[in-house]
């Protein structure tokens, strides 16, 4: 089995690294072996997160590559493109559409891009955008659009579909499970077509 | 079969010293070894604690040591400069249980002021390196470097990398096994008695115990022979290791666990069998060296490789077959997303008003440090923990007596800076009779690794109640006469103080107390714009608050205050000239 390369890329707060969990410990339950990497400490004060995921039968580096990532999923649009140059030829980019200022266009030193969706498009031929914050909401709470994100994922991954509710149920606190167990739903959702 | 867990380098360290029956763990919290004592302080067996600073961590650790009991001592790498002091003589007095001394180092420098490589210091205080490649070695190395601590007498150097310490992977589990008797105190002067006679008994045997060690790294299992495909034979550690596996998966690796001191025979016999000899080690040409000073013929090490920065299975497949990939450009000209002080920081306040003073700031480790960044940039110098008081101190004494703010220094220090090394520059300033302003921003934590505890916040790392430092009773002890208190968030309150305390000519101390709002995750009702009344001038948004961002509406344009993040600090409405924001 060739080893699946999974780049998250986000914004400190917004549950990267949750999904990161969600996905190792799916991955995990799946019997694979498994490494994840992130450089953390700044990210509460609203820097840039990324965050690598990597499983397979033996997975040795813990990141990926430029140009190696099956998968690059965006948590939010800026940082998406940011990080679209990762993805493998064939791989795909999915990403939520919402946007958060970064502190540089907060105090006016810079402005928020145009054209984000149109330069993401560019750098892979399968890209899906999904209204994070909006299924999120639907599903009852903002926080869960990383969940949303992770429905999305799920797809496109060779891991049984019953090993993800399973998981969310474990590693999420109990009175939170329905609410992302139907923000996942809405991400599969978001991709199916 | 043994229960599997992913774990982080750091979890998996601090499990490693639960399993090998440690008794004791101290350290100061720092990227990227803070996790380590917050995971090891989960195990009620192992007695923990947050020290002042390193050397204290590493002297607490020496006592217990001393005592028999196990002991593991944690830092980043420039902690270790720190505890430098210690070290060095505890190489020569030897252990009584085992003492690892782990050395968390960051190349590429994510969160850190330098890219020193530690394992220099391994080989100038004479004691064993050791390094693992993934979170299973990260638990097992804490047991081996114990045993190997306890048969050699010696502290061991165990080395990490971010990537190790950040980096999860699957580890198998173990029991805790205490080995040995229960601690006790025996007096044994010539062993731990550091006076020149003993001491100078004690380096023939130190120069001994590195020529055993020698033996012993030629048959050590931390040390990994991986026989392949004979064209490219690979020397490599740590990390490095596992991006040769990927980069180079036909190559011979001779794995190094154990990089202080180096098993030469094996080496010697690896470089034999290998057609090319390739020497692969991030940062410091460390074991690339000694194997040439060994006769040893190296084809390429950092003729190829970099000394600076992280490196990259892509690195390695590059500079070995010597193409590189096509990539996709990243896409140019984007906002970058640095870090920035939270919504709320009561930091904001202070280095608004520093900035519009004018005054050279001496900065120091911490949150605060964000005040060098845009659009406040009003953060002119940082160079070690502690370090902001002392250098001000240097600064008053060589530059003249003037009415000219620009000509004036601040001195800013964290709480848990302070405790850190932050008090001896004061009491330096003090009797040494300096002039500068010097402002201990008290916000209750130690903010930029997370918000640990500190001696100031009244709790142990245990949670237990404990005796809060005083702040201005220690400036007063010291000879300051008055300390001024301020509220970081009445903007007009910190002008008039600073104003004043810089029209002195003797050293102040302004006292800034608020608790951080992360940590204690305080809140007001959030604030909002009248867009009629703001004129989009942007005064606001110099305070660097990311719940602020314009909105431009055809030829209009005004703030808006995102109600999710705002927790009502009112800095923002304070620079308002327009009234526009409540």
């Amino acid at each position: 089995m060739k080893t699946t390369n999974i780049l998250l890329a986000g914004v400190g707060g917004q549950g990267v690294l949750l999904a990161s969990q969600i996905l190792t410990s799916v991955a995990i339950a799946a019997g694979l072996d498994v490494k994840q990497s992130e450089v953390h400490g700044m990210s509460q004060r609203g820097g840039s997160v990324t965050s690598h995921v990597r499983f397979g039968e033996r997975v040795y580096s813990p990141t990926i590559d430029d140009g190696k990532a099956d998968v690059v999923l965006g948590f939010e649009r800026l940082e998406a493109l940011r990080n679209a140059h990762c993805v493998a030829p064939g791989g795909i980019i999915i990403y939520n559409t919402m946007r958060i200022n970064p502190s540089t266009v907060a105090s006016g030193v810079a402005e928020y891009p145009e054209g984000i969706e149109a330069g993401i498009e560019a750098y892979a031929k399968k890209v899906y955008a999904v209204d994070g914050l909006g299924l999120a909401l639907q599903a009852g709470n903002a926080r869960s659009a990383n969940t949303v994100m992770v429905g999305a994922i799920s797809r496109f991954l060779p891991l049984s579909e019953d090993l993800w509710a399973q998981q969310i149920r474990k590693i999420l606190p109990a009175k939170l499970v329905d609410l992302n167990l139907k923000a996942f739903e809405l991400g599969v959702q978001a991709v199916a077509n | 079969m043994a229960e599997q867990m992913i774990m982080s380098g750091n979890e998996a360290i601090a499990r490693g010293a639960y399993e090998a029956g440690v008794r004791l763990a101290a350290a100061y919290p720092g990227t990227p070894s803070t996790e380590i004592l917050e995971n090891v302080a989960q195990y009620e067996e192992i007695y923990s604690e947050w020290s002042p600073n390193e050397k204290v961590a590493l002297e607490v650790g020496v006592g217990s040591s001393m005592a028999g009991a196990r002991t593991l001592v944690a830092m980043k790498h420039v902690g270790i400069n720190v505890a430098a002091d210690p070290l060095f003589t505890l190489s020569y007095t030897g252990v009584g249980g085992g003492l690892i001394l782990i050395s968390a180092d960051d190349p590429a420098m994510h969160s850190s002021q330098n890219e020193q490589d530690n394992r220099n210091y391994g080989k100038f205080a004479k004691i064993p390196v050791i390094e693992p490649s993934d979170s299973q070695e990260a638990k097992d190395f804490v047991s081996l470097a114990l045993d190997l601590s306890e048969q050699f007498d010696t502290p061991v150097l165990y080395r990490t990398t971010t990537r190790i310490s950040h980096s999860k992977s699957i580890v198998s589990l173990g029991e805790r096994t205490v080995s040995g008797s229960e601690p006790q105190l025996e007096k044994n002067m010539p062993k731990y008695t550091m006076l020149p006679a003993f001491a100078r008994q004690k380096h023939p045997l130190i120069e001994e115990r590195i020529a055993k060690l020698k033996t012993y790294a030629e048959t050590s299992s931390l040390n990994r022979v991986e026989m392949a495909d004979t064209r490219i034979g690979v020397i490599t550690n740590g990390i490095t290791y596992q991006y040769v596996k990927d980069a180079l998966p036909q190559a011979s690796v001779l794995k190094l666990g154990l990089t202080y001191p180096l098993p030469e025979q094996l080496i010697r016999d690896f470089a034999a069998k290998v057609d090319k000899l390739y020497v692969i080690e991030e940062l410091d040409p460390f074991f690339e060296e000694q194997i040439r000073v060994m006769g040893i013929k190296v084809d390429h090490g950092k003729d190829l490789f970099p000394i600076c920065g992280e490196f990259s299975t892509q690195l390695i497949r590059e500079k070995v077959e010597g193409s590189s990939a096509e990539l996709q450009a990243a896409a140019e000209g984007l906002p970058a997303r640095p870090p920035a002080f939270c919504p709320g920081c009561s930091h904001r306040g202070i280095f608004t008003i520093l900035k519009k003073l004018k005054v050279f700031v001496s900065g120091d480790i911490g949150c605060y440090t964000l005040g060098a960044l845009p659009p406040i940039q009003a953060l002119h110098s940082c160079v070690c923990m502690g370090a902001s008081i002392s250098m001000a101190h240097g600064m008053s004494h060589v530059v003249p007596a003037s009415d000219d703010l620009t000509q004036k220094t601040v001195a800013v220090i964290g709480d848990s800076t302070f405790f850190h090394s932050g008090m001896t520059g004061l009491l330096d300033a003090v009797y040494n009779k300096g002039s500068s302003v010097i402002m201990i921003l008290d916000n209750r934590t130690t903010g930029m690794t997370g918000g640990q505890e500190n001696p100031g916040t009244g709790k142990t790392l245990a949670g237990e109640d404990a005796i809060a430092a005083d702040i201005p009773a220690m400036a007063k002890a010291f000879g300051i006469k008055d300390v001024v208190l301020v509220d970081p968030y009445n903007l007009q309150e910190i002008e008039d103080t600073l104003r004043e305390e810089l029209a002195k000519p003797e050293l102040s101390v302004i006292l800034v107390k608020a608790p951080c709002v992360l940590r204690y995750r305080i809140s007001k009702p959030p604030l909002q714009v009248d867009p009629e009344k703001c004129t989009g001038c942007k005064r606001c948004l110099q305070v660097s608050c990311n719940a602020l961002g314009l909105v431009e509406e055809g030829e209009k344009s005004y703030v808006q205050i995102d109600q999710n993040m705002c927790i009502g600090c009112s800095v923002c409405a304070q620079v308002c000239k327009f009234d526009a924001i409540s």
